[in-house]
């Protein structure tokens, strides 16, 4: 911290002509923080090297020691209220590192062991018959795009037609109280839409039913609220205008909806659609208590059993069998393939909604 | 939203089969959304009826419905607060970074990055946290144990796993980020520019703008939007359920043992597919109790969120 203070006094050409508007203190160049920022890091090796080094360790040395020096020197040179600031400024930009980072090392490390069983039998076999190497999660995967389009089916023309009803024609209470419930489903945990998909097939089947049919149901539960409050957002955004006009042709109200209101939020909707499939095809929970786990092919989700990615992964990852890291490794791949899933489908939602722009707007 | 009910039309016009059809189908709709919630309610209290009613020693644990919830709801409200007094300060520290600090070009590229924490799924985040985390905090907590040791939170012995309720609070609170994060940023890009300018131009700098002008008005907002996390945080499940399976210690203060509380949700997703008879109704016996704190929680963030909607001061 010595040395930088040297260093700002050996540029006066930067600090002299510049008279700080606080106080008549001089005003830091711009690089004095940098400086700073790298004499904390030169500090922290010196620290690392003399004990034990670690990155973490050297990472956070750096930044504690650069945040507490550039306080510091801007304290003695600007004034008490310029040191908070720049305090601030350091605080806040830390605070955003610390969120990159469980991000970056999550990618990195399902990246890394998801690689090793991301070949061509992962997507082509299942797991009938597989004790040790070897085995797929093709029944998974198939289970888990059966399942997904069953609740999307299920969702969508009901959450759209609420949407429309929200928009188009609701007053009153009805509109307010569905609102608020709406608001209230999105705070379902997941885990209990499983449990009402559960209880509410129980009353049917009898205790112990596992179909897909459940899962798409409790999966459902979650979706619904999600594709409600991006169609009524997208819906609103229709100027009244392309309305009032259909109207002046005669145009009856409903096909107005149908032919103007619809068409011109098409990609807003389409987007909405594609973010809530995101949310879902993650779920675990409720997949694991409706639908179960199973090792074969099983694409008739009105019968039994079905095997999905995320409860896959978690079978293979808790109950792996004698040796474990076969399955361990396909857990990991399965995790992968569902990170990728998940993050295909919201930059194919980016795309649909900025290729597909709303005609009128503007 | 719209106004197109409120124009009179010039003469009553005449009621179309289309019209009628699609706008009860709509309704319906709407209708069909308030029947699943009260269905989900009723679901549940009807399958959780066996357990509430049932003689105490038929509950699994031996001591009845109360002695076998309180423990998990326990669990469940201190990892979701550990959760909480993590995110909620860094969140608006992101917020606050993406909506003043960065640059303007950079600033929806950031906000972006900071979503796909949200579109990872939780059993993703439980396979990080055993694997990643858990390892990396045990020097972490051996340190916590030698020179704090004496606060009851972090008394020994360390597990060795990292597999403890502190680890599952740092978790969820990666996992609630995003939408704290979210919310907090939206609440401090509706300050009005005339506020911050105002401060600017009376010769604030960029923090004190920040406390005098963003805090005020963005405060009940934040609030709520923690909230959310909360209710989000209270009903995880997977990360949960891979992190702390196999220890359910009952009550205690201590967070970095590998003795750790189980959570509601957590514990309904390990003993659900080995459950038959009373002990599946009375994992949804649990999972009512789960639902109606969640609903308690978001009920009460909307309305935070909501009544800043009125007054925000700002007018």
């Amino acid at each position: 911290m010595s040395t930088s203070t040297q260093q700002s006094s050996a540029a006066p050409e930067t600090s002299a002509p510049s008279q700080g508007a606080l106080g008549g203190h001089e005003k830091q160049a711009p690089w004095v923080p940098w400086a700073v920022f790298g004499a904390a890091a030169v500090l922290a090796l010196g620290f690392g090297l003399l004990t034990s080094w670690n990155i973490v360790l050297f990472v956070i040395y750096t930044v504690v020691l650069g945040t507490l020096g550039t306080y510091v020197l801007s304290r003695v040179t600007e004034g008490p209220r310029k040191a908070v600031d720049r305090l601030v400024t350091c605080l806040v930009i830390s605070a955003f590192g610390i969120a990159m980072v469980p991000l970056v090392s999550l990618v990195y490390e399902v990246v890394r062991r998801g690689a090793a069983r991301f070949d061509a039998e992962f997507f082509t076999a299942s797991l009938q018959g597989i004790i040790g190497p070897g085995g797929g999660a093709y029944h998974a995967l198939m289970g888990t795009l059966i399942i997904t389009l069953l609740t999307t089916l299920i969702s969508v023309p009901i959450g759209l037609m609420t949407a429309i009803y929200l928009v188009e024609y609701g007053t009153g209470r009805l509109k307010k109280s569905i609102t608020f419930f709406i608001d209230v489903m999105t705070g379902i945990p997941s885990i209990v839409a499983g449990l009402f998909a559960y209880a509410l097939f129980v009353l049917i089947f009898g205790p112990g039913v596992r179909l897909g049919i459940m899962g798409a149901v409790a999966l459902s539960v979650l979706m619904i609220p999600v594709v409600v409050r991006s169609a009524e957002e997208v819906l609103k955004l229709v100027p009244n205008e392309l309305r009032e006009a259909a109207y002046a042709l005669g145009v009856p109200k409903w096909r107005t909806i149908l032919k103007v209101v619809i068409p011109t939020a098409i990609a807003g909707l389409a987007t909405g659609v594609t973010l809530a499939i995101a949310r879902v095809i993650g779920e675990t929970a409720p997949l694991l208590i409706t639908v179960g786990i199973t090792n074969a092919l099983n694409f008739n989700p009105f019968d039994g059993r079905m095997a999905t990615l995320p409860v896959y992964a978690y079978y293979q990852l808790t109950q792996p069998g004698v040796p474990p890291q076969d399955a361990i490794d396909r857990a990991w791949t399965a995790a992968l393939v569902l990170i990728m899933l998940v993050m295909g489908l919201n930059v194919v939602a980016r795309l649909i909604s900025r290729l597909f722009a709303p005609k009128t707007s503007r | 939203m719209t106004s197109t009910t409120s124009a009179p039309p010039a003469q009553q016009p005449k009621s179309r089969p289309g019209d009628r059809i699609f706008a009860g189908t709509a309704k319906g709709a709407g209708i069909l959304i308030l029947i699943i919630l009260a269905g989900v309610a009723v679901f549940l209290i009807s399958e959780s009826v066996p357990a509430l009613t049932a003689p105490a020693d038929e509950i699994p644990g031996d001591g009845g419905l109360a002695s076998y919830i309180w423990p998990l709801i326990f669990g469940t409200l201190l990892s979701a607060t550990i959760a909480l007094l993590v995110a909620t300060p860094l969140a608006v520290a992101i917020a606050l970074f993406i909506t003043f600090y960065a640059p303007r070009k950079l600033a929806a590229g950031l906000g972006y990055v900071v979503d796909l924490l949200a579109a990872i799924p939780s059993i993703v985040y439980g396979f990080w946290g055993i694997f990643w985390l858990a390892p990396r905090l045990v020097p972490f907590y051996r340190w916590l144990e030698e020179n704090l040791g004496f606060i009851p939170f972090f008394v020994g012995p360390v597990s060795s796993s990292g597999r403890t309720m502190l680890t599952i609070g740092l978790v969820l609170a990666v996992m609630i980020l995003p939408i704290v994060s979210a919310i907090s940023r939206e609440v401090f890009s509706q300050v009005p520019t005339l506020h911050t300018e105002a401060a600017l131009a009376l010769g604030a700098t960029r923090w004190e703008m920040i406390k005098m002008a963003v805090i005020p008005y963005g405060k009940s907002g934040v609030i709520g939007g923690s909230m959310l996390g909360l209710g989000r945080a209270l009903g995880e499940t997977m990360a949960v359920a891979i992190i702390l399976s196999g220890s359910a210690a009952g009550i205690t203060w201590a967070l970095i043992t590998s003795a750790n509380p189980q959570t509601i949700a957590a514990n309904i997703a390990l003993e659900f597919p080995e459950s038959t008879g009373l002990a599946v109704n009375t994992l949804i016996a649990s999972g009512l109790a789960l639902f109606l704190i969640t609903l308690l929680v978001n009920m009460l963030a909307r309305w935070v969120v909501s009544r800043r909607a009125d007054f925000s001061g700002a007018n």
